[in-house]
């Protein structure tokens, strides 16, 4: 089959692969319609994230056809049309049953490289690394899912793959990302970075009962998509002189009631500090540029909520604790319990209360996918999200079009 | 994030290839159960028959399922060559006896026979080999019910002695050395086992091409 690989930093090639089978008893393998580029996948490209190999394949964000499942798997068949999360998770251990999926003891085979580097192991991730489990990823023509029975969503006919394939990262990140401001009936929720986490942590304040929103980035379409999609008020940070300056005026001097980081590790900016990290992280001193999580805390009211869906892998430096400490902050992050929310938040879909599809920029086939990583990185041709097509072409809908039976 | 063990490949698997099995084998080692890590089970503890050397070797895990069943999973010896990979196999005698077959890292053989020395249903097993086996160890493994209703602890304590006689050392060469970390590693696959039913895998995979590997670096 084909398959989307890691070959070293800015370097992804479409290579031809063996086809993957099942190695497990609880796993299946699915024929690939739809998979994403996401956000966090630049960090991949651009080398940020340790212990990835040559070879690697990329892609945490699909969904496809069941074509084969595992003697333990008992829900799901062949043909059932299904969305899968990120994470892997057994379903069964203290923290799948406590609902905390992206901590699952029993899905890492390498949980002792992150066990040295932060005392415990978070769950296995599809295409994330070795420290993560060296999963072979969704960017492919096929793919395996350990956990099936767990893991992969079945969804409904008639909702085009455009629809619903962002259940399995984007939509269910924002929304936690939301979730964990723990928004009262009026909040003001700030949220830095439009991109695509960005976009959907904006909705998701809405559905929480935000009182009003305010998007901080700076690329024009971006901040107009949180603008007319998000009805957000937005800040282009190249146009102010302080984002905390401004956002204290648009509050009447008392801040956001929370701040959402959607950056995460390679956040860019135009204050000292950000040179300085941008100047470390690129001599290795650093390994993440942490710069909009200083503005968060330092934005943020007193006693506010910080919340933080960006990715970070490493040490950052010059964080304002003093600042945090002293307005009594709360910090939320981590990477998304997908499985707890991939249902709910169907359901609003299937209701109409949001089209997710909104955000794709760019539909491209899977050999199109080394453009499409240079196109997403450097926000070329106004490009916002980037869905590949494995099944053929780019620009059809939903898997073929084929009748699916659920 | 760099510093990640340099003895790393990439395969968990293979990485742990020793484990309790090359531990229990390790004649080198002689091992000796020690219960000295927990209050609960001190008055069990047999005394060694050599001085303790200080590479003693203690770890645990949590297994969110009931004590008896993962002593029942334990207590049927065929089922440790499952979560113990340097252990081909492992067959029950009867009368608490039980024939042990370890696999070296260069491919042969090291065979013994051991015996259960103290065995309470639902809490604890404890095991030796017997008597002029090629290879002398012991093992012991305590199961205990965690507090708050969280499953079971279980926890694995073994002094290393000195080995007795040429062919003790040359078994201990063949199964090579032992780590604390390779012992995690077959009681986290136990863990995988009684919780996920399986251990998490990605051998047989598909890939893309690989370049030769650094061995200075192999990740």
């Amino acid at each position: 089959m084909k398959a989307v690989c890691w070959n070293g930093a800015v370097d992804v090639k479409v290579e031809e692969v063996p086809d993957p089978k099942i190695l497990n008893p609880r796993d299946a393998v699915l024929r690939v319609t739809s998979a994403a580029i996401c956000g966090s996948d630049l960090h991949l490209y651009d080398g940020y994230i340790p212990t990835m190999k040559k070879g690697d394949i990329l892609g945490h964000e699909f969904m496809g056809e069941v074509m084969e499942v595992g003697p333990g798997v008992k829900n799901l068949q062949v043909g059932d049309r299904v969305v899968v999360p990120f994470n892997i998770a057994c379903g069964r251990c203290w923290f799948c049953e406590h609902e905390l999926f992206s901590l699952c003891d029993n899905s890492n085979p390498n949980a002792w490289i992150p066990e040295k580097a932060y005392g415990y192991s978070p769950s296995g991730l599809f295409g994330y690394s070795h420290m993560m489990g060296g999963y072979a990823g969704g960017q492919a023509e096929y793919v395996r899912v350990p956990f099936a029975d767990v893991g992969a969503l079945k969804v409904p006919d008639g909702l085009p793959d455009e629809k619903v394939l962002f259940l399995g990262d984007i939509f269910p990140t924002g929304y936690m990302a939301a979730e964990n401001c723990q928004i009262q009936p009026g909040d003001t929720v700030a949220v830095w970075g439009c991109g695509p986490v960005g976009q959907f942590a904006i909705q998701s304040a809405w559905m929480l009962g935000a009182g009003r929103v305010i998007a901080i980035d700076r690329f024009p379409e971006r901040l107009l998509l949180a603008q007319s999609w998000g009805k957000a008020e937005i800040i282009d940070y190249e146009e102010v002189d302080s984002v905390v300056d401004t956002l204290r005026e648009m509050t009447g001097g008392r801040g956001p009631d929370a701040c959402i980081d959607a950056v995460g590790m390679e956040a860019h900016g135009d204050t000292l500090g950000a040179m300085v990290d941008k100047a470390k992280q690129a001599v290795r001193l650093e390994s993440d540029r942490p710069h909009v999580l200083r503005e968060c805390l330092l934005a943020c009211r007193k006693g506010g909520t910080v919340s933080i869906p960006g990715v970070y892998g490493g040490l950052i430096d010059k964080i304002p604790m003093g600042a945090s400490f002293n307005k009594g902050l709360t910090l939320k992050m981590g990477q998304t319990h997908t499985h707890r929310y991939m249902r709910p938040l169907l359901e609003r879909i299937v209701n109409g209360e949001i089209d997710p599809s909104k955000v794709i920029s760019h539909q491209m086939s899977l050999d199109e996918a080394p453009e499409g990583y240079e196109t997403f990185k450097h926000k070329r041709d106004h490009c916002i999200k980037v869905v590949l097509k494995p099944g053929g072409n780019g620009h059809h809908h939903g898997g073929n079009g084929r009748e699916h039976h659920a | 994030m760099r510093d990640t063990p340099t003895r790393s490949t990439h395969k968990g698997t293979e990485r742990s290839g020793g484990g309790l099995a090359a531990l229990l084998g390790g004649a080198a080692l002689a091992a000796f159960a020690v219960y000295k890590g927990t209050s609960r089970n001190r008055e069990a503890s047999p005394a060694p028959r050599h001085e303790p050397l200080p590479s003693h070797i203690e770890t645990s895990v949590d297994i969110l399922r009931p004590s008896q069943e993962l002593y029942s999973f334990w207590r049927s010896f065929e089922n440790l060559p499952r979560f113990m990979r340097h252990l081909e196999s492992v067959r029950d005698l009867g009368n608490g006896r039980s024939h042990w077959i370890a696999k070296t890292p260069v491919g042969s053989r090291v065979e013994w026979d051991a015996e259960v020395v103290e065995d309470r249903d639902g809490q604890l097993i404890s095991w030796r080999s017997v008597a002029g086996s090629q290879v002398h160890h012991a093992g012991s493994v305590l199961f205990e019910p965690a507090a708050g209703d969280r499953g079971t602890i279980v926890r694995v304590s073994f002094d290393l002695v000195p080995p007795g006689g040429a062919a003790g050392r040359l078994a201990a060469k063949a199964l090579g050395p032992i780590t604390r970390q390779q012992v995690r590693e077959d009681l986290r696959r136990f863990k995988n086992l009684m919780e996920a039913g399986e251990i998490p895998t990605i051998d047989g995979q598909p890939e893309g091409k690989r370049p030769l590997v650094n061995p200075r670096n192999p990740l």
